[in-house]
């Protein structure tokens, strides 16, 4: 049994100072995720060369990959780090920030961008307020609930963002994440009232036509949420918007 | 008159925070929502299992009182009961609302929303979203707020850290003190109503099933700064968490509420392969002894029970402290569809499939059931909350509200599963609308106090954060933390002895003390995650003296605080009628006389002060001992 974990992290002190790299070793443990093992890391702060530096920064929350906190780049993949389970990663580890969003400091990035885009495309549902009208919503059929609630575990972790060939820092693309939500808002009876102000929103520049349907979003999805069948629906559906818009107006 | 455009912060962006920011922005009021990173990514997206409301859809004939019921007496009748009775009768209705938010819920054949069974209770009541209820209720919320954000109303201050209100001359809150956790640097907040509504305090106990966030830091600053604090000693142990290093990750109860079962071998040490045990020689310890509620005994009284096992008995799985939580008798296509969620979570972390081998568990540090103390206005004609009130969760602190898990209110001794999203979300609702009652009885406004009172009150804070930087060689606050944890795990834990809580109080002195010493390996000035956590362990430190204390000084068994040197034993094979158990109802109901109060605790600088507070049982009247044989 290897006695140490070995790892390499990315670091960068703030979002305008150069990258390097560092590297360091933490006793080994069983059952040890890329969390644990930074954590660990902030008890001996020591680097490989054997001088104190800062604890690598990094964000986390649940630990158990449900709130898309501590997403980064292991050993080349986009993926959560709590749920990497070092027994089943080849060392020295190397962590690295997301690339497509702008770098706080170390692990850390800033996904707002996300966010606002959910404001974009209006992922709620319009609701006249939070008291009860004393009626339920109207039902929803099994297998539309399959579709809805696959798409509604949705972690805003930016995975799907980060493998995107179309998503980077200098093109305006929403990218699949809100797409996605656009998506499951319309499938919903009340939600799909606004349809139409979703389909708008995708429309345009940075719209849906950016989407080169290069599909390495479905498989970068820790969630296995089916992006490019939204994509695909949302393309179809305002594509039609644009005839309705041209003729019924 | 009355204040024009009332400024108005929310503390946390959980289930609580949430509803509190929703009511409040549709009353009209601009809201600042503070949380230490985006809002979406609350704790409350852990909870798995679900949320209770009767909806009695399973032709059970369940019934809202029977609610009330089953919360009050799983909560060993310490909670004050109209409060707990207003939320049972307006959970379908918050149900309702959530549905209309778009929530997932799992569906019937014939679309409406499922019910799942949970401990406690004989009905099925639990509402669920296969099983990541929590976050789908929480991303509804978060979905709203981001509504009012887009209207104009909210101003989400994200990666921004609470760190202590700003009180005038008469005591009354009147802004808040926070900290940029990129450029960390304190900033002052004028408001006229402050509502903290920051989750829970797990990470006391160092591992336990909750999420990094859960410190308690928050409630323990406003504690230290005068509100006061209630039923500190009332920690749940869930007992199916898995064990780990860094986390005791939760297997949700829905598991056993689904059919699973607890077992261990009845071979002492016997380490065979689980699937090769036959039926006989399982031991089946719960089933046994409660063969009325069998898995899905409350929380307490299934922890315990592990324990018993387990400790006092070395009957655990290879003589360690662990059981078996077996789904692998239920059909894996039944429980992949009602328990995904978690079946992936065990996948993942543990490596094996929870559908073919049985899991390993052993009881964790879940839940506080105390809190920061909070007013409530009874309606006397219907025996219930009135609402809305401005004193409906408004905390000791003129100005400062409360809600979610960080207040104390609705589960007494013990908390009933799928009882504290409902509380979580009640409670932020009822904040909401106390707040908008509240500020339109103000006559002065924020900006007319003292500008003293907010620069007093930044300095100090400077003055605290300049300190932990300036220190040098001291204490690592990760290791320091690790050692709270490790101690309280160790002697407030499951079950508590006098002798071991001296002990605890000792070493909480000592660590106290210690902490002032903490120094730090990162200086920069920038998204520094240092100094925050070193200010977190040294407000936890706090707190764990006011668990501790409390959990010292009464003397007595009564859910989530066990000692078994005051246990008054249920005479087995006896019950309601046959003498040996009215003897015992009544020893039970003297110790009611005694110990059936609220603890309270105010923070005094040579540890807390303990009073204790009288309980409304106006509803249930304490005659009925919990009993789930
Ligand atoms: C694993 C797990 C499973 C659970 N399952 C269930 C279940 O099935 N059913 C059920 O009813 N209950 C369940 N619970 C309990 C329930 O999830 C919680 O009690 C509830 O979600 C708490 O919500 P909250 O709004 O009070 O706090 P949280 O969701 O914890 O939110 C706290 C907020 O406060 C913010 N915050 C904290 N400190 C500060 C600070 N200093 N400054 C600024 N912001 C701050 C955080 O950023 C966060 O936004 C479960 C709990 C756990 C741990
Ligand atoms: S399918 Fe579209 S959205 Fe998905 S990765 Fe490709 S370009 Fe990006
Ligand atoms: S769609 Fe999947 S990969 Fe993309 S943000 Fe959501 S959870 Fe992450
Ligand atoms: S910490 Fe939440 S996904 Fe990893």
């Amino acid at each position: 049994m290897p006695e140490v974990i070995r790892f390499k992290v990315k670091r960068q002190q703030n979002p305008d100072s150069k990258p390097y790299w560092e590297e360091f070793q933490v006793p080994y443990r069983p059952q040890h995720n890329v969390i644990s093992v930074l954590m660990a890391l902030r008890e001996n702060p020591v680097n490989i060369k054997g001088e104190r530096v800062a604890p690598v920064v990094y964000e986390v929350g649940c630990m158990e990959e449900v709130c898309g906190a501590c997403t980064m780049i292991i050993n080349g993949k986009v993926r959560q780090a709590c749920s990497a389970l070092i027994d089943q990663l080849e060392q020295p580890l190397v962590l690295e920030p997301m690339t497509k969003f702008p770098v706080v400091r170390d692990l850390m990035v800033d996904r707002q961008k996300m966010f606002d885009d959910l404001r974009k495309v209006r992922a709620w549902i319009d609701i006249d307020g939070g008291y009860d009208i004393h009626v339920h919503a109207p039902r929803i059929s099994p297998k539309d609930w399959v579709m809805n609630y696959d798409f509604s575990r949705c972690m805003t972790c930016g995975c799907c963002m980060e493998v995107c060939p179309q998503f980077h820092p200098k093109s305006q693309f929403v990218g699949p994440a809100p797409i996605g939500q656009a998506w499951l808002f319309s499938n919903h009876p009340t939600g799909k009232f606004y349809k139409e102000e979703r389909l708008h929103a995708l429309m345009g520049p940075g719209g849906i036509t950016d989407c080169g349907n290069a599909q390495n979003c479905i498989e970068a999805c820790p969630k296995d949420i089916k992006l490019t069948d939204a994509i695909a629906k949302i393309g179809r559906e305002t594509t039609i918007q644009v005839f309705k818009d041209l003729f019924l107006k | 008159m009355a204040v024009k455009k009332p400024k108005i912060i929310v503390v946390g962006g959980g289930l609580g925070g949430l509803w509190a920011t929703m009511r409040i922005a549709e009353a009209g009021n601009e809201v600042m929502l503070f949380s230490l990173f985006q809002v979406k990514r609350s704790h409350s997206a852990c909870a798995q299992g679900g949320i209770n409301a009767c909806l009695d859809t399973k032709g059970q004939h369940d019934s809202v009182w029977q609610h009330i019921i089953d919360t009050i007496k799983g909560g060993a009748y310490l909670a004050n009961q109209p409060p707990v009775k207003a939320m049972c009768e307006d959970a379908p209705g918050l149900i309702r609302t959530f549905d209309r938010m778009g929530v997932t819920w799992s569906r019937t054949p014939e679309g409406v929303m499922d019910l799942r069974l949970f401990g406690g209770v004989k009905n099925k009541r639990t509402c669920f979203a296969g099983a990541t209820t929590g976050q789908q209720l929480l991303y509804s919320c978060d979905e709203q707020v981001r509504k009012h954000e887009e209207n104009g109303l909210v101003k989400k201050y994200e990666f921004w850290e609470f760190l202590s209100i700003v009180k005038d001359g008469q005591g009354r809150c009147r802004g808040i003190v926070a900290l940029n956790l990129r450029t960390m640097e304190s900033e002052i907040f004028k408001a006229d109503a402050v509502v903290i509504a920051t989750g829970g305090l797990g990470l006391i106990y160092g591992k336990s099933t909750n999420s990094a966030s859960s410190t308690g830091a928050a409630a323990s600053r406003v504690y230290q700064q005068g509100a006061k604090f209630m039923n500190g000693e009332f920690i749940q142990f869930h007992p199916t968490g898995m064990p780990g290093d860094d986390k005791n990750r939760l297997m949700s109860e829905a598991a056993r509420g689904e059919g699973g079962r607890i077992w261990v071998p009845r071979k002492q040490g016997d380490t065979t392969d689980p699937l090769k045990i036959p039926e006989d020689q399982r031991w089946y310890f719960l089933e046994e002894w409660y063969p009325a509620y069998g898995n899905t005994v409350p929380r307490d009284v299934a922890s315990r029970a592990i324990n018993k096992v387990c400790v006092e008995q070395g009957m655990g799985i290879g003589g360690k402290n662990l059981v078996y939580l077996d789904l692998t008798h239920l059909p894996e296509q039944f429980l992949r569809s009602r328990l995904a969620g978690i079946l992936e979570i065990y996948e993942k972390f543990a490596g094996v499939d929870p559908c073919k081998v049985p899991m390993i568990i052993y009881p964790a540090t879940h839940y506080s059931m105390g809190g920061i103390w909070v007013d409530w206005e009874k309606d006397e004609t219907s025996g219930n909350l009135k609402q809305p009130s401005p004193r409906n969760h408004q905390t000791s602190i003129p100005g400062l509200f409360s809600c979610g898990e960080c207040d104390g209110t609705y589960h007494g001794a013990n908390r009933l599963g799928a009882n504290s999203l409902l509380s979580a979300s009640y409670s932020g609702r009822v904040v909401g609308e106390s707040v908008a009652a509240y500020v339109k009885g103000l006559t002065e406004s924020a900006d007319e106090a003292p500008e003293e009172i907010y620069t007093q009150e930044k300095k100090r804070q400077e003055s605290i954060n300049r300190q932990i930087l300036s220190n040098s060689n001291g204490e690592n606050p990760y290791l320091l933390h690790k050692e709270l944890g490790d101690m309280m795990r160790e002697k407030v834990g499951i079950v508590r002895y006098n002798k071991e809580l001296d002990e605890a109080l000792e070493k909480i002195k000592e660590l106290k003390d210690r902490s002032n010493k903490i120094s730090l390996e990162d200086k920069l000035g920038w998204s520094n995650a240092s100094l925050p956590y070193a200010r977190q362990v040294q407000d936890m430190i706090v707190l764990a003296e006011v668990i501790t204390k409390g959990a010292r000084l009464r003397d007595e068994c009564r859910g989530g605080q066990w000692k078994p040197e005051f246990e008054i034993p249920i005479p087995e094979g006896k019950f309601a009628g046959d003498p040996e158990f009215e003897e015992y109802r009544r020893k039970w109901m003297e110790n009611n006389e005694r110990w059936l109060k609220t603890t309270v605790a105010e923070h005094a600088p040579d540890g807390p002060k303990i009073s204790y507070e009288k309980i409304d049982t106006s509803v249930l009247s304490p005659e009925q001992p919990r009993d789930y044989r």
